[in-house]
């Protein structure tokens, strides 16, 4: 699923290693260099990719703007202007906004480290090792990926059901952790593969010993691509609702928050927290786009 | 869309006060050049100067910021690249990854709805002798194949005029000899005019029927190869294609057929006929292989011009002729090429020696005085690393 | 395009190593989890699938059994949702398909020149991904409910009947389900443009094919691997979901869809075989659809 490897790309603004930018340049420079007559096609997909984004950013915005609503209970019409929300976050219904959030980011940080460590060493393997076993391991890595989630909550939600356990918060770290795996694999396999494995002979030639290399050459040149897989996976955990709500029990996580509340009016503080962390990601995501030109430049300058 | 006819025979390419600009720089200055129906004709330069761009803009894949197109007498210049009676092998021969060679030679007849699109395809590939692997990918075939594939997809189409960019660039040398062959063949029995674009001197000039050198945006000379090589009208021409030795002086006497140049205290005579310039300051030269040396002083004659003596820097043995580095003092390096009949002397590092040559072989270049180039740079691993490594600051600078 | 992930480093020729011992060490636990909380769960989803209510038992009671009679039951009681659950993912793939192409096409091919303006357009893709989907359906609901601004003005300008609603529609669900997969589309179909050499556009031009040819005989085969990884990343999900179609988001009695059904039978009605028996239906139905279209594209290779 590129489209998520993609996106761990973009939020890791690392996993693209320093050789693909250095091959994008130089396709971009051999690239037609044509400007393009003057017609319909010079400003019309220019325009339409504006159009694209704002239809795009439209209920991000709306979420923002109605976070400073000043409304009673549900936040459904526009009651006016105030700071209120965002100062006072955790005062209403008992804190129960925040109690979802902190029990979402509870979840997404164990999942997340299980998950990572599991997914990065099934990665390794699969690049370095040949096995006959192969093909039937693809196969089981990518069917969770292709299975919809709702299959994959109410599976989990069967078994946890036969076995006689109750759902709680380890049930649904358990779930979040089993569809995570694939895509920490994806995206780690994809650094691996690019890794050159003269890098690891030069380490055992210069006498380190294997866990030495391991440690000191592989896992550092590894690091991109397992900080973009795990910021996937935490962002995967956290925007999950439809699992969770096969798993939780009487668990509240965000999503579920929100999905319960649905129907009798979401508070204006649920909205604080999705814009407050749809600030703290973009500003991340954005830092490290910016960073990242800033070392191609540097490299490029460098030649 | 009607069913379109061939073009039956090559047309004629005009160019008139072509320019082209791009965001900070100007690739072609200015830029006139007739190529006559039929002609094989090679645009010979360095990388970037302009070679490239004047292809592009002929196929309609750049428009010129100023200047007129003509193509068999009509102006194309507005025409879009899918509507020109043009075809292109390109020089990453660009083939469809996704279609098979077949679909690939079709490709442009069905485009143009031409009838029996494949059996036309089916004949260009056996002209090129490749009709046995028409089911295969392109991936699946060797770069040479790959080449010969492109220039069928493009030949099948019968243009008036035929581009080719570099086509050969990526080829090993045994591979290039059989595809100029072939290319040659080709041009002779469809008789379209081709437009050859190429860095390699030696290509264009076994090819070509008429080769412009191209510089910096500008034809710096236009002719047969034989005659570019005799007598090549820029100090450019002179080292770009073949290397030569070049001598800078003032004219210092002329007859009515010859004129006689001071360079450096040695009175070398040109024919007038062989100089593009007869007074003032004037450049002269002589191809290496033109040079005879001598280990004692020649008898001064009237027919020869000599040079010397000098002292023999290097001597390298290539087989079938030997290279000489022969410092003079006042003319700097002079570069011998002597062929291994077993009749000249044979002579070793450090000897004393005599160069002349006949002065009908010499030339006098349209130039002036001119910074004349020196090869020792070729001969020393310090200046090559120096060289390579300039070269190489130079275009990271450019990054 | 996942399945690309791990087929590119299966073509990759790397040197065999021997450690076997090493490779079954970082495979084991993460194979062994996946067994554990994915194939065992489907499975059990199987098991229960077949199961027969508990004789004299309460509501939500189940023995084992090999009780077909719950799939013939479910199609009866439920071949409607069946068939929207498709037709609504279908038609939401085409849109997210014809939305995303130029947007992709401009940020893979247009934008080339600036790196930087192309990264940012890539986090403006994602950027929906960061903040709650729960939310950004909630939003798309306020903005197009009967009293918003956008229907009243359409009514206003005779566009819409006095009568006329959106949310609770199918239209609406079909919007929603369009607008929260739009990245999925747009990402994967990305990164198959941004690696389109131009210059075979160019070939084709100098062959005569014009740009509308252009476009459907070089631009659209050399994007198919996007196409099809961005089609399967949207229509996969969208099949299984059911926030949008939910009474509570933008559907309404009559949208209601497959994973909709599954929800309610499985956590208020209890009744566990039958929810069971969907999931098999929808995840038998996917994979058969997915392995039909991915021989008919012509990418079997990416599997």
């Amino acid at each position: 699923m590129s489209g998520e490897v993609q996106a761990a790309a973009v939020l890791g603004g690392l996993a693209e290693s320093e050789q693909s930018e250095l091959s994008a340049r130089g396709r971009r420079s051999n690239g037609p260099t044509r400007q393009g007559r003057i017609g319909l096609g010079s400003w019309l997909l220019p325009t339409y990719t504006i159009l694209a984004f704002v239809f795009l950013l439209i209920p991000i915005v709306y979420t923002f703007v109605f976070s400073f609503n000043d409304s009673v209970k549900s936040n459904i019409a526009w009651r006016g202007f105030t700071f209120d929300k965002w100062l006072n976050v955790c005062n209403v219904e008992g804190g129960a906004v925040c109690e979802a959030f902190a029990n979402s980011v509870i979840i997404g940080v164990v999942a997340t480290i299980i998950a990572t460590t599991l997914g990065t060493m099934i990665a390794i393997a699969l690049v370095r090792y040949r096995f006959r076993a192969r093909s039937v391991i693809s196969l089981l890595l990518f069917l969770p990926m292709a299975t919809p989630e709702v299959v994959l909550g109410a599976g989990l939600a069967a078994q946890f059901l036969a076995v006689g356990v109750p759902k709680d918060m380890t049930t649904i770290i358990l779930a979040h952790t089993m569809f995570c795996i694939s895509f920490v694999v994806v995206t780690v396999k994809a650094r691996v593969a690019s890794l050159d494995p003269a890098l690891e002979e030069a380490g055992r030639d210069l006498y380190g010993s294997p866990a030495q290399v391991f440690w000191r050459v592989t896992f550092p040149l590894l690091t991109p691509g397992i900080v973009a897989a795990a910021l996937l996976s935490f962002a995967l955990s956290f925007d999950d609702f439809i699992i969770t709500n096969f798993n939780s029990g009487s668990v509240s996580t965000f999503p579920k928050y929100v999905y319960i509340s649905a129907s009798r009016g979401i508070p204006a503080e649920a909205n604080v927290i999705a814009s407050a962390v749809f600030l703290f990601a973009l500003v991340l995501v954005i830092g490290a786009q910016v960073s990242r030109a800033a070392r191609a430049k540097r490299l490029a300058k460098l030649g | 869309m009607a069913v379109r006819e061939f073009a039956e025979r090559g047309a004629d390419l005009e160019l008139v006060g072509i320019q082209k600009r791009f965001p900070g720089f100007t690739a072609i200055e200015n830029l006139d050049l007739t190529i006559p129906a039929g002609s094989f004709f090679a645009l010979l330069g360095p990388s970037g100067c302009g070679k490239t761009t004047t292809l592009r803009l002929v196929a309609g894949l750049e428009e010129p910021t100023q200047g007129r197109i003509l193509i068999g007498g009509k102006d194309v210049t507005s025409t879009r690249s899918h509507e020109r009676p043009v075809n292109t092998v390109f020089q990453s021969y660009a083939l469809f990854p996704h279609m098979s060679i077949i679909e690939n030679v079709a490709f442009g007849l069905k485009r143009r709805r031409i009838g029996d699109p494949l059996g036309k395809a089916h004949e260009a590939l056996r002209l090129v002798e490749l009709d046995h692997l028409a089911q295969r990918r392109p991936q699946q075939l060797s770069g040479g194949q790959q080449q010969r594939v492109a220039l069928a997809r493009a030949i099948v189409n019968r243009p008036a005029l035929l581009l080719l960019d570099e086509p050969l660039g990526a080829l090993d040398l045994k591979l290039r000899r059989q595809m100029q062959l072939e290319l040659k063949t080709i041009q002779e029995e469809v008789g379209l005019t081709f437009l050859h674009v190429t860095h390699d001197q030696e290509e264009a000039m076994t090819m070509a029927d008429t080769v412009a050198v191209m510089n910096k945006g500008a034809i710096e000379q236009m002719g047969a190869p034989a005659e570019l090589y005799d007598l090549p009208k820029t100090a450019f021409v002179a080292n770009f294609l073949g290397q030569s030795n070049l001598f800078s002086g003032e004219v210092a006497g002329s007859t009515d057929t010859a004129i006689a140049v001071d360079a450096g205290g040695a009175r070398l005579v040109v024919p007038k006929a062989r100089a593009h310039r007869h007074n003032g300051a004037v450049t002269v030269g002589v191809r290496p292989e033109k040079v005879s040396l001598h280990v004692e002083a020649p008898v001064p004659s009237s027919e020869r011009n000599v040079l010397g003596p000098g002292r023999v820097l290097d001597v390298s043995f290539s087989g079938v002729s030997t290279q000489y580095l022969v410092d003079v003092p006042g003319h700097g390096t002079i570069l011998v090429f002597a062929q291994n009949t077993g009749s000249g002397p044979s002579v070793g590092v450090g000897a004393e020696v005599w160069a002349s040559w006949l002065v009908e072989h010499g030339f006098g270049l349209d130039d002036g005085a001119v910074e004349v180039e020196r090869f020792a740079a070729d001969d020393s691993t310090t200046s090559i690393a120096a060289q390579r490594r300039d070269d190489l600051v130079a275009e990271l600078g450019e990054g | 395009m996942a399945f690309a992930a791990f087929a590119t480093a299966e073509a990759q020729p790397q040197a065999p190593r021997k450690s076997s011992r090493i490779a079954l060490f970082l495979l084991l636990p993460g194979i062994l989890y996946l067994v554990l909380f994915f194939l065992t769960p489907l499975v059990s989803l199987l098991l229960t699938s077949l199961q027969a209510p508990l004789e004299y038992g309460d509501i939500g009671q189940y023995q084992y059994a090999f009780n077909w009679q719950n799939y013939v039951d479910v199609m009866t009681a439920y071949w409607p949702h069946i068939l929207r659950s498709f037709g609504y993912a279908l038609a939401a793939t085409v849109f997210a398909l014809l939305f995303s192409y130029p947007l992709a096409y401009f940020i893979g091919v247009k934008a080339r020149r600036w790196p930087l303006l192309q990264s940012l357009m890539l986090v403006l893709v994602i950027a929906p991904f960061f903040i709650s989907f729960l939310l950004r359906t909630l939003a798309w609901k306020q903005i197009l409910s009967d009293e918003s601004f956008v229907i009243t003005s359409l009514k206003a300008l005779s566009l819409l009947g006095p009568d006329a609603h959106f949310t609770g529609t199918p239209f609406a669900v079909i919007f929603g389900l369009t607008y929260n997969f739009i990245p999925f589309m747009t990402l994967p179909l990305y990164t198959a443009l941004e690696r389109l050499d131009l210059r075979y556009l160019e070939a084709g031009s100098d062959l005569y094919a014009n740009p509308f040819t252009v476009f459907r005989k070089i631009t659209v085969p050399l994007s198919m691997p996007g196409i099809v990884a961005g089609t399967l990343l949207t229509f996969i999900p969208a099949a299984g979901d059911y926030v949008n179609a939910s009474r509570d988001f933008l559907g309404g009695p009559d949208t209601q869809m497959m994973g909709n059904v599954i929800e309610a039978n499985f956590l208020v009605l209890l009744n566990y075989p039958a929810a069971a028996a969907l999931s098999i239906i929808l995840m038998a139905a996917i994979l058969v659809l997915v392995g039909v279209y991915v021989k008919r594209s012509g990418t079997e290779d990416l599997l």
